[in-house]
């Protein structure tokens, strides 16, 4: 809940999606009302009121309360459970390019996450331009979790797995390192672990499940996992709240209900109105991520101050 | 043929052909081996320690010369199954005395192939998931699983000709360590010749000649289709099956090429077996797979040349015009056009000239495959951005470059050392060839 105290307008959409979340999501969520509570700083020793995960509503002393935010290791769901997924949910997201101003808080977001060194991305916003006459845009791009995911056709130990609810993750306890599905995924949305990665101490030592990446493990595939640790305590994705300009909504489809976290709208009239489109849709991969145009933008085109690293070969 | 002319016929071949000791040249050879070996061993500590990072790949160019390497072996191994399979098959009475070198090059050749992935492999530790978790419906375990059969099928059709040939060595060679006439009287599998056994031999021969046909085009196939079930420009071709099979088809001639003129210049009295004429037919069978090769690079290149498709367009202007221009020409011109013209020539398929060709056919073959396997990953459907500066390139660490030599050098030791312990030229298949009935003349034998 780290970044509520910097974007307190948000609150609304939040709970929104909160609730959506509970209610579809039955009781799995241990740690909401507890952490919601932590993040308002109440004095020491004082009761504070929260309500249990059978709905009871109980007093207890704001000391003994601790963050449940999933950086601190809290997330035990079995492998099994890892690979079944969030039940009843089946998740999307729309990037609304129109909004997107490379401002780059959700690469930050996303590596500090998933304790990504500052060179490596899960997330990228890639500098697009199709043609000469054409204008060029930005485009942040995650994992597509396709539904006919080329990557987990071809893994050979089922280490990459589609989930009901959408989500395609990477058991990195069972990845023999081959990157046959680095070189089947025509995004290139997967990175490998060339040398050992680094990572602090206590994240190092955790217990690994698929559903946070962590800890990460040298010679296995990564790669962005719609965070489905925050998902399963009915919050969104990282980059989704840290973007300032409202570029990433997210929901589940089931409900036709996507938010940014300033407005949660409806999936289907979004994509109408604004002629919503999935990229390269002639592969056939069925991706999980929508695209607005960049149309009507809401900030001019500026190309990156230092181009050096970004330049776009073609 | 009278009896005493083919039994002084075999024991003129046993006199020229078992086995001998290696002179200063071959140690030399085999001590540069295990040099290559020891190096490539050493990287591949620092590979396990550090990880793949000590490698020149990277998020972009994910596969190397690893897997090109893999694909050039897997390439050459498939020789065994022309000069053996179908060769017999067509009843070519020439092939006896590189029936055994061809088999050899491809056991050899498929084992380092098998190495090789398993050094690619980020988690080689785990390579039994492959059995635990496997799942059929990635082509890594097909390969898996025909590379295995391949291997199988090979070492015994590597194994049963040379029944009678370690029955030679037991039988004939004295002056050897006590282990070693051990060995061969183990492996001999108390070989006696009889009508039975030989029998048994031909029947044996027959159904791995032709079991070994489909599964060797499955090899290669199931091999192209772990590019070709992609969409990636460059990979994204229903040719690649026969364009990998016709391609290993004239690299595995190539080595066997290569392989006959070494040993008939290796040894005294060898050039009596691996004639003039050998190679002659060899060169002319050269040019038919050139040919055939070329055929299926047409079809590959000049397809998507003419529709110039999006990133398909990029890619072959980089083959063709661009970064790669260099070894894409060096690869089709000595790879096909150079042969397929030189060895119209009687004078070029005679063995000094027709050596040469091989060599340069086997180098334009190596750098084929990494042809094959690398500007693909450099041209993705979404622009390279945000990467590190060196990984928008690829070239091959020394590390790198150290361990994939090793499996070469791996391959080559494991043919040296064949060499010098059984007879690289299959001496009862040459009797045979040159009209000694062999059943009847070890009957002739028991009955005295």
């Amino acid at each position: 809940m780290k970044e509520e105290k910097n974007l307190p307008q948000k609150n609304s959409g939040r709970r929104n999606f909160l609730k959506l979340g509970l209610l579809a999501g039955g009781a799995t969520i241990a740690g909401v009302g507890l952490n919601a509570i932590a993040g308002n700083n109440k004095p020491e020793g004082e009761k504070v009121k929260v309500l249990t995960t059978d709905g009871k509503l109980v007093e207890v002393d704001s000391n003994s309360i601790v963050d449940v935010h999933h950086s601190c290791g809290m997330n035990s769901v079995s492998n099994e459970e890892a690979r079944k997924g969030i039940p009843g949910k089946k998740f999307v997201m729309v990037l609304d390019l129109s909004r997107c101003k490379n401002a780059r808080k959700c690469v930050s977001a996303c590596q500090k996450m998933h304790y990504l060194p500052e060179d490596k991305y899960w997330l990228k916003v890639i500098r697009m331009q199709e043609s000469e006459k054409t204008a060029p845009y930005w485009m942040p791009k995650p994992c597509f979790h396709c539904d006919h995911p080329p990557c987990v056709k071809v893994c050979p130990v089922d280490a990459t797995f589609k989930r009901e609810d959408g989500i395609v993750l990477i058991d990195n306890e069972r990845c023999v390192g081959c990157r046959f599905c680095m070189a089947a995924c025509p995004y290139s949305a997967r990175s490998f672990n060339w040398d050992e990665p680094e990572m602090p101490i206590d994240i190092a030592k955790r217990e690994y499940s698929p559903e946070t990446s962590l800890p990460r493990k040298k010679g296995t595939v990564e790669k962005c996992d719609f965070c489905p640790d925050m998902l399963r305590d009915g919050q969104l994705p990282d980059c989704v709240t840290a973007c300032p300009n409202g570029v990433f909504y997210f929901g589940n489809i089931y409900e036709d209900a996507v938010t940014n976290g300033d407005e949660t709208v409806k999936f289907s009239t979004l994509l109408k109105d604004k002629a919503g489109y999935r990229y390269l849709e002639d592969l056939g991969t069925q991706p999980s991520v929508y695209y607005l145009p960049p149309a009507s933008r809401l900030f001019p085109f500026e190309e990156l101050k230092s181009e050096t690293e970004s330049e776009s070969k073609e | 043929m009278e009896l005493v002319e083919q039994q002084a016929l075999i024991n003129e071949l046993k006199n020229d052909l078992l086995p001998q000791k290696f002179g200063i040249r071959g140690k030399i050879w085999t001590f540069l081996l295990l040099i290559i070996i020891a190096v490539g061993l050493y990287a591949y500590y620092l590979q396990l320690r550090d990880g793949l990072v000590v490698t020149g790949m990277g998020d972009y160019v994910s596969w190397g010369i690893y897997i090109s390497n893999f694909v050039f072996l897997v390439a050459v191994s498939l020789v065994g199954s022309l000069i053996t399979a179908v060769l017999y098959l067509v009843n070519v009475k020439w092939r006896a005395p590189l029936t055994r070198i061809a088999e050899v090059i491809a056991v050899a050749a498929i084992m380092f192939a098998g190495l090789i992935i398993i050094v690619d492999m980020g988690r080689p530790e785990r390579m039994f998931n492959l059995f635990i978790y496997g799942r059929v419906q990635s082509p890594i375990l097909w390969d898996v699983m025909v590379v295995m059969t391949y291997m199988t099928i090979s070492l015994l059709l590597l194994y049963f000709p040379l029944l009678p040939g370690m029955a030679y060595c037991r039988d004939h060679m004295t002056d050897i360590p006590k282990w070693q006439h051990k060995m061969y009287k183990i492996l001999a599998l108390r070989w006696r010749g009889t009508k039975a056994q030989f029998d048994k031999v031909h029947k044996a021969i027959r159904i791995l000649a032709v079991m070994i046909i489909p599964v060797a085009l499955s090899i290669h196939t199931v091999t192209s289709w772990l590019f070709a079930t992609t969409f990636r420009a460059g990979w994204d071709s229903t040719n690649f099956g026969p364009y990998f099979v016709s391609g290993a088809f004239m690299v595995g001639a190539a080595a066997v090429i290569a392989g006959m003129y070494v040993f008939s210049k290796a040894y005294k009295n060898y050039d009596k077996y691996i004639t003039k004429d050998h190679f002659d037919k060899m060169g002319k069978l050269l040019v038919m797979l050139s040919l055939v090769y070329l055929y299926f690079n047409i079809n590959e290149y000049i397809v998507p040349a003419y529709k110039m498709k999006g990133m398909e367009a990029v890619h072959l202007k980089e083959l063709v015009f661009g970064h790669y221009a260099g070894m894409f020409w060096f690869a089709q011109i000595g790879g096909m056009i150079l042969p397929l013209i030189l060895l119209l020539f009687k004078k070029m398929r005679t063995p000094g000239p027709i050596f040469i060709i091989a060599l340069i056919v086997i180098v334009a073959a190596w750098v084929k495959r990494f042809l094959i396997v690398i500007p693909t990953m450099l041209h993705p459907f979404i622009p390279m951005q945000e990467v590190q500066e060196k990984w928008m390139h690829y070239s091959p660490t020394w590390q790198e470059i150290a361990i994939m030599s090793a499996s070469l050098a791996g391959t080559l030791l494991v043919m040296t050392i064949f060499v010098r312990f059984f007879p690289i030229l299959s001496i009862w298949e040459i009797a045979e060839e040159r009209g000694v009935d062999m059943e009847k003349l070890n009957q002739s034998i028991d009955e005295k």
